[in-house]
């Protein structure tokens, strides 16, 4: 983990007069070398920027614009609204309530897929060689299940006739059930009805499939810290809660750093699991890509709002991804 | 307590933990894999069964031969597949080239580009989709495979060429150096002495790319309208009918889906986690 890491940094200063001094007279293909590293770029930069970069700023044009079914199918040129298309959607309910989800969920379930998986990372550290590997090759499975699936999963697990859940809330002494939820008969019960239990399971679904990828990334980051330092803190009689928060947590600051805002942005921008726990007709349990997309495709089709709610998404993320990028270009090794 | 006894229960509370934690983790997809198995009278029911034990692959046969409006499953993995390997294909081959550019080469704006890298990877498919969809349309990609490839590249080369630049790095510049000094063209060393060393980074950035563009749903929803050319992720919304879903036939079918990710997670789950938090992991 840390051994290479001024290596790259000692190789730049010498790169130069070593190279010099090495390179023969060249049968090469008549390139100048300093045009090299930019003809091999051209295929990246030219995917960049004709499939990501222009897209971005049409979107930005499009919001400003109405784009419907004729200007669509080119039959009449794009028209320029101004701001009407953000004035549209800033007035509407369904943007805020998308708003609102968008963060609160986010808000919920960053830090409980954080802890989750920095707990179950810990425990992997401890657990001896062949158990480690066998909760690891597990939670593997939660991990590699594509997010449709996962969607899918969840939805039959709280299905209100035959789904597991409510099976399991039923299996419950009636005292404690109506102590704990205020009722004790649970069949039927339709999770995927109302916003806010919609959000609980796919808050259950996301942590769910987010944890081992936290588990195993705290696991590399635990695996590179050496092992004297605990040894230390035993024999000074630390408890686990101090080593981990005096040793374990700073050294991995780097780490968690990143893995949050990894995971901010995957679960700003949820898409599939959504789609398939609450589908299209549920406005009020919209998140802002649900919302963008919904809009922009719906019949007939309001591209020019969608694009706007996608800037605003954009926006909300590119200020997220700065502190991310700080953070990367902190390394100093790229 | 003696110390041995102390550790010996430390040990087993921390194995009891590990079990727990095996056990949530695997339960739904288990569940998922048993539903799909199960006679209809065994998965409507509110008990609890916890293995088919009137097994069946009724569900199975049944998502391959009139599958979705009548065509087989088979069709929506195909699809699936196709765009998944052309992606790959393609953006292997730019990854490869972008990400030797920068990790061998020191030159004017190669910082900048590594910084263009990471923003382009938080722009949201689903704001791409908009102006992608319009463009596709106009370039007569609308309804075709290829379209869907092309969009699949675009989302996956920026984290292929990030975590393959660490691959290229980790190979001794020396080996290359000494090709060149025994008179060895650029080509020649980038294709005996590079390739081969790099080949399995290659590997595990491809498998990344496929396992992204096979779970892709956004581009795939949009971008095409003609049920032949569905994907899985897109053609499994289906089963989920007005007269209620079809919870054996969407299990089977998800298992489908399932199952070659998670053999090719077992392959690279360890290259994944280094290319996603190398920066952070190295400092």
């Amino acid at each position: 983990m840390t051994k290479t890491s001024t290596l790259p940094r000692g190789e730049r200063n010498s790169a130069t007069p070593g190279r010099r001094r090495a390179h023969p007279p060249r049968k090469s293909s008549g390139l100048p070398v300093w045009s090299i590293p930019y003809v091999l770029l051209i295929p990246g930069l030219v995917v960049i920027a004709a499939l990501l970069l222009y897209p971005l700023v049409q979107m930005v044009t499009i919001s400003f614009q109405k784009v419907g079914l004729v200007q669509i199918s080119g039959r009449r040129p794009a028209e320029w609204l101004g701001w009407e298309n953000y004035t549209g959607i800033f007035d509407n309910d369904i943007f805020w309530s998308s708003l609102r989800n968008t963060v609160l969920f986010a808000v919920v379930a960053v830090p409980l897929t954080l802890i989750l998986g920095t707990a179950v990372g810990v425990l992997l550290h401890r657990l001896g060689s062949k158990m480690s590997l066998f909760v690891i090759i597990g939670i593997m499975f939660a991990w590699a299940v594509p997010p449709v699936a996962q969607g899918v999963i969840w939805r039959w697990l709280f299905d209100a006739e035959a789904g597991i859940i409510n099976w399991a809330l039923n299996l419950l002494p009636d005292w404690l059930s109506s102590a704990l939820f205020g009722r004790a008969d649970w069949t039927g019960e339709p999770w995927l009805n109302d916003t806010w239990s919609i959000y609980m399971v796919l808050t259950i679904c996301v942590v769910w499939a987010g944890f081992p990828f936290i588990a195993v990334s705290v696991l590399a980051g635990l695996k590179g810290i050496p092992a004297e330092l605990y040894e230390a803190a035993r024999v000074d009689g630390s408890t686990p809660w101090r080593t981990f928060r005096k040793i374990t947590f700073p050294l991995l600051k780097p780490v968690f750093a990143v893995l949050t805002v990894l995971s901010i942005i995957w679960d700003f921008k949820v898409f599939s699991q959504l789609y398939v726990l609450a589908g299209t007709n549920n406005r009020e349990a919209f998140n802002l890509s649900m919302y963008a997309v919904t809009e922009a495709f719906k019949a007939p089709p309001k591209m020019g709002s969608g694009a706007a709610i996608a800037v605003v998404l954009t926006i909300i993320l590119l200020i997220v991804t700065a502190a991310y990028i700080r953070q990367m270009f902190k390394q100093e090794e790229l | 307590m003696s110390p041995l006894a102390r550790r010996r229960l430390t040990k087993a509370a921390l194995n009891t933990t590990g079990v727990l934690v095996f056990l949530v983790a695997t339960f739904p997809v288990y569940w998922m894999v048993s539903t799909a198995f199960k006679t209809n009278d065994q998965i409507f029911t509110t008990d609890f069964i916890p293995f088919p034990t009137q097994f069946t692959f009724e569900h199975i046969s049944r998502v391959l031969t009139d599958g979705v409006a009548g065509h087989s499953i088979w069709l929506y993995l195909r699809n699936s597949a196709i765009v998944a390997l052309g992606t790959v294909l393609i953006g292997a081959v730019f990854a490869l080239l972008s990400a030797t550019a920068v990790a061998r080469f020191r030159f004017k704006g190669r910082v900048p580009f590594l910084a263009l890298l990471l923003v382009v990877q938080m722009i949201p498919a689903e704001a791409l989709v908009i102006p992608l969809f319009l463009s596709v349309r106009r370039l007569g990609l609308y309804d075709q495979l290829l379209g869907l490839i092309v969009t699949q590249v675009a989302l996956t080369l920026p984290f292929g060429i990030w975590m393959l630049r660490t691959f290229v790095a980790a190979v001794p510049k020396s080996l290359e150096e000494a090709a060149w000094i025994d008179g060895a063209s650029r080509f020649t060393t980038f294709w005996k002495v590079l390739f081969p060393l790099v080949a399995p980074g290659l590997v595990a950035t491809s498998i990344f790319s496929f396992i992204t563009a096979w779970n892709e749903l956004i581009m795939s929803l949009y971008l095409i309208s003609d049920p032949t050319k569905y994907t899985m992720p897109v053609a499994l919304q289906y089963f989920f009918g007005q007269k209620g879903t079809d919870w054996g036939a969407i299990m089977a079918s998800s298992t489908m889906m399932t199952l070659p990710v998670v053999i090719f997670f077992l392959f690279v789950q360890r290259r994944m986690v280094s290319g996603l938090v190398a920066g952070a992991v190295k400092g």
